[in-house]
């Protein structure tokens, strides 16, 4: 009698347990795999205001970034606050992974061509793989081909540097993504009281304003003991608009150039005595 | 005694049909969704929707990430996922109705029926209720399911800027198909 009694309470326990999973969605909530959550667009675009983000074209994808920097805003209405002046910057970036990327690009201040290849080595994620940061390598080479009159031999070799930057980047929140970017530049050849080798430690971020609208800041600190005074480090801060497959970036910067070696170790603007550039990318991914 | 024993068993027995008969489970449902405006068509697949039928109570549920919709276009499924649906803010869709269960697909007998399914779809954190025909199909004891709807983006909160109002359809058509198996 006792062990029926026990198999009847066990009885009506089962199917008391299966009444409590009656709610479909619930056991469909149950059924779930776990799965790797990716952070989304950390950044939108490659770019930050001259420095690249972690971010990587997807396969196949092509991106064709137009840029203009304009001469300084303190040169007054006799210059149209540096609308007269203009360097363009034209790049086709292809992904030749979802992971890798490689790109090209011609500058038109000192008349530089620029190639990199930059390779996705971590993603940001919560769930099945939990990773804490996104992590891209990049390196270029650029070539400068307007001769420089300051070097009394200027070869080819003497032209030409390199730039190589561990870019780490994490997404804290719906609105804020930052990133941190150890950089090394090289250039072949420098005036006596310049340095070959530039570190610089690259900061930037990213705040969304709402779903079309960000605000991005930038600035490369030199760790140089460079005697040449004339070299800033380089700030600059954006209005980023994104509109489908379009970005758009309105920037004000201290640097003229927009290939590495340019703006990280010669920017020449003393930004906090208006030495300002108007600039803008126009990003366009087909 | 005896007879006590027998009944019990029985119920067991009932018990243990109930649940492994009427329920039908799929962890790899497929739901597509196609929006068709002047400047461009957009397709985004999903093959990893979860979906439960409870053919004794005349229920259906839907659950799925909506990161897990693919679209060709990577750029495409970022712009998805973070401007239009918030995915990070409302990971999940889901679907839950009922529908009046037919005498033949009671009694498990093979064949197509066409059913009248009402319940609420949540898109986007807002839920709204639907109607839409459903068909399920019997087949040597394997469900299958299909249907379609359509969706208003409008009534999801779902913003469409002005810019790209060409781009995307104000009504996108949702067809869903489901392989189920016996669920224990």
């Amino acid at each position: 009698m006792r062990k029926t009694l026990l198999l009847t309470t066990l009885l009506l326990l089962s199917i008391f347990s299966i009444k409590a999973q009656d709610d479909l969605l619930d056991i469909l909530n149950n059924e779930q795999a776990p799965e790797t959550n990716y952070a989304l667009a950390t950044f939108k675009g490659a770019r930050l205001i001259n420095g690249h983000t972690i971010v990587t074209r997807k396969a196949k994808e092509l991106e064709f970034i137009i840029s203009h920097r304009f001469g300084r805003i303190n040169t007054g209405i006799d210059e149209f606050f540096g609308l007269d002046g203009a360097n363009v910057r034209f790049s086709l970036e292809y992904g030749i992974t979802n992971d890798l990327t490689g790109g090209i690009g011609r500058n038109s201040f000192e008349k530089v061509y620029d190639g990199f290849l930059k390779y996705a080595l971590l993603k940001q994620s919560t769930g099945k793989v939990n990773m804490p940061i996104s992590v891209t390598a990049f390196s270029s080479v650029a070539i400068r081909t307007l001769d420089d009159p300051t070097f009394q031999a200027d070869d080819f070799n003497s032209k030409v540097s390199y730039t190589h930057q561990l870019l780490l980047a994490r997404k804290f929140s719906e609105k804020f993504s930052f990133q941190f970017a150890p950089t090394y530049v090289h250039r072949n050849k420098v005036l006596g009281n310049q340095e070959n080798d530039i570190i610089a430690l690259g900061i930037g971020g990213r705040m969304k304003l709402n779903t079309r609208l960000a605000l991005n800041a930038e600035y490369y600190y030199r760790l140089t003991s460079e005697i040449d005074p004339t070299y800033k480090d380089s700030i600059g801060i954006g209005l980023e608009i994104e509109t489908g497959g379009h970005v758009f970036h309105l920037n004000l910067a201290n640097s003229r150039s927009m290939v590495e070696r340019g703006f990280i170790t010669e920017t020449d603007g003393n930004f906090f005595k208006g030495d300002i550039h108007f600039g803008f990318n126009i990003s366009r991914v087909f | 005694m005896k007879t006590r024993n027998i009944l019990i068993g029985m119920l067991l027995l009932v018990t243990f049909a109930m649940q492994s008969q009427d329920r039908f489970l799929t962890r790899t449902g497929h739901i597509k969704f196609y929006s068709e405006a002047p400047m461009e068509n957009i397709e985004a697949n999903n093959h990893k929707v979860l979906s439960i039928v409870d053919l004794s109570k005349g229920q259906v549920a839907v659950d799925l990430l909506i990161k897990a919709f693919e679209f060709e276009k990577k750029l495409m499924q970022e712009h998805f996922n973070e401007n239009y649906m918030e995915s990070e803010k409302f990971p999940k869709s889901t679907f839950k109705g009922t529908f009046t269960v037919p005498e033949a697909l009671k009694s498990m007998t093979d064949g197509s029926y066409e059913l009248d399914v009402k319940g609420d779809l949540t898109i986007h954190g807002v839920t709204k209720p639907i109607e839409t025909k459903s068909t399920l199909t019997l087949k040597g004891g394997k469900l299958s399911g299909s249907l379609l709807f359509n969706v208003n983006v409008k009534e999801f909160d779902i913003k469409i800027p002005n810019v790209v109002v060409k781009n995307i359809a104000e009504t996108v058509e949702v067809t869903a198909n489901f392989d189920y198996e016996v669920y224990k």
